[in-house]
């Protein structure tokens, strides 16, 4: 697994920083609802500075959290769902998703018996 | 704004065999499910095709530079109005390759965004530990195919 993370491209550790930051996870909910914004967008309805958003994106794009494309003269940026679904793999994918599917409607059935 | 799904990773390995992996039904078969079928050639027809030889996904190539960029058009065979398009760019950056898969030009009322958008980072995901180690991983496991459905 070491040798297999050392060949990541992108160094995990950034993933987790960049995620690890309420902020920076509004940012991808935002991307998430409405792809393909441009900074002026993404910094509507926050209140976060400007500079704080380009600071946020800087580090997500560094995890490769978000990417970015030109379009026109406008910078797009895009959610980049590739590296979470690597940490996904890692600890859940390898399990049998029926096993947890199972679970979490259990979950769900036992709790709405609670509001019976 | 955009409805445009972009899709990045870094593989450790080479441009060409990238190219390989997205063109060749032996490599896809490995870690996509199914056989990617085509000369390849603009104005050729693409096809996913299964093992029974239904074609689940199909298009035409508009553009095809290998071993960099290849777009398709893409469309469920019983709904071609339904046409989006696929495109790789594939670039080597020191001893890495950047891929990049956009899928968009969405039609308006389209259904095949929310049908891919869970299955291309699992079959990405499955493409670079293919390529780095040569195994796939079981790339549908407990999910129905969304995006070869």
């Amino acid at each position: 697994m070491v040798a297999y993370n050392a060949l990541m491209g992108i160094d995990e550790d950034k993933v987790f920083k960049a995620l690890g930051d309420a902020s920076r996870r509004l940012l991808l909910d935002k991307l998430r609802e409405n792809n393909g914004l441009t900074l002026n967008q993404l910094c509507e309805d926050h209140a976060m500075s400007r500079q704080a958003v380009t600071k946020h994106l800087v580090l997500l794009e560094a995890a490769n959290l978000v990417v970015t494309r030109k379009q026109g003269r406008e910078k797009l940026h895009y959610l980049n769902p590739i590296p979470i679904n690597e940490i996904y793999m890692r600890w859940i994918g390898k399990f049998e998703q029926s096993r947890l599917d199972a679970l979490y409607n259990l979950k769900q059935s036992l709790k709405e018996n609670d509001h019976e | 704004m955009s409805n445009d799904l972009t899709y990045t990773t870094y593989i450790k390995t080479t441009a060409e065999k990238v190219w390989a992996a997205i063109t060749n039904p032996e490599f896809t078969r490995q870690y996509w499910g199914h056989d990617n079928v085509s000369d390849w050639k603009v104005g050729s027809i693409w096809q996913h095709v299964t093992d029974e030889g239904q074609a689940r996904i199909v298009g035409k190539v508009l553009e095809s530079t290998p071993p960099n960029r290849l777009v398709l058009s893409w469309a469920a065979p019983d709904n071609l109005a339904d046409e989006s398009r696929v495109t790789f760019e594939i670039e080597t950056i020191e001893d890495m390759v950047r891929l990049n898969v956009i899928h968009g030009n969405f039609k308006a009322d389209s259904e095949m965004a929310s049908r891919v958008n869970n299955g291309w980072p699992r079959v990405l995901s499955s493409l670079k530990t293919f390529l780095e180690t040569g195994k796939a991983l079981n790339t549908w496991a407990g999910h129905e195919s969304t995006c070869s459905k």
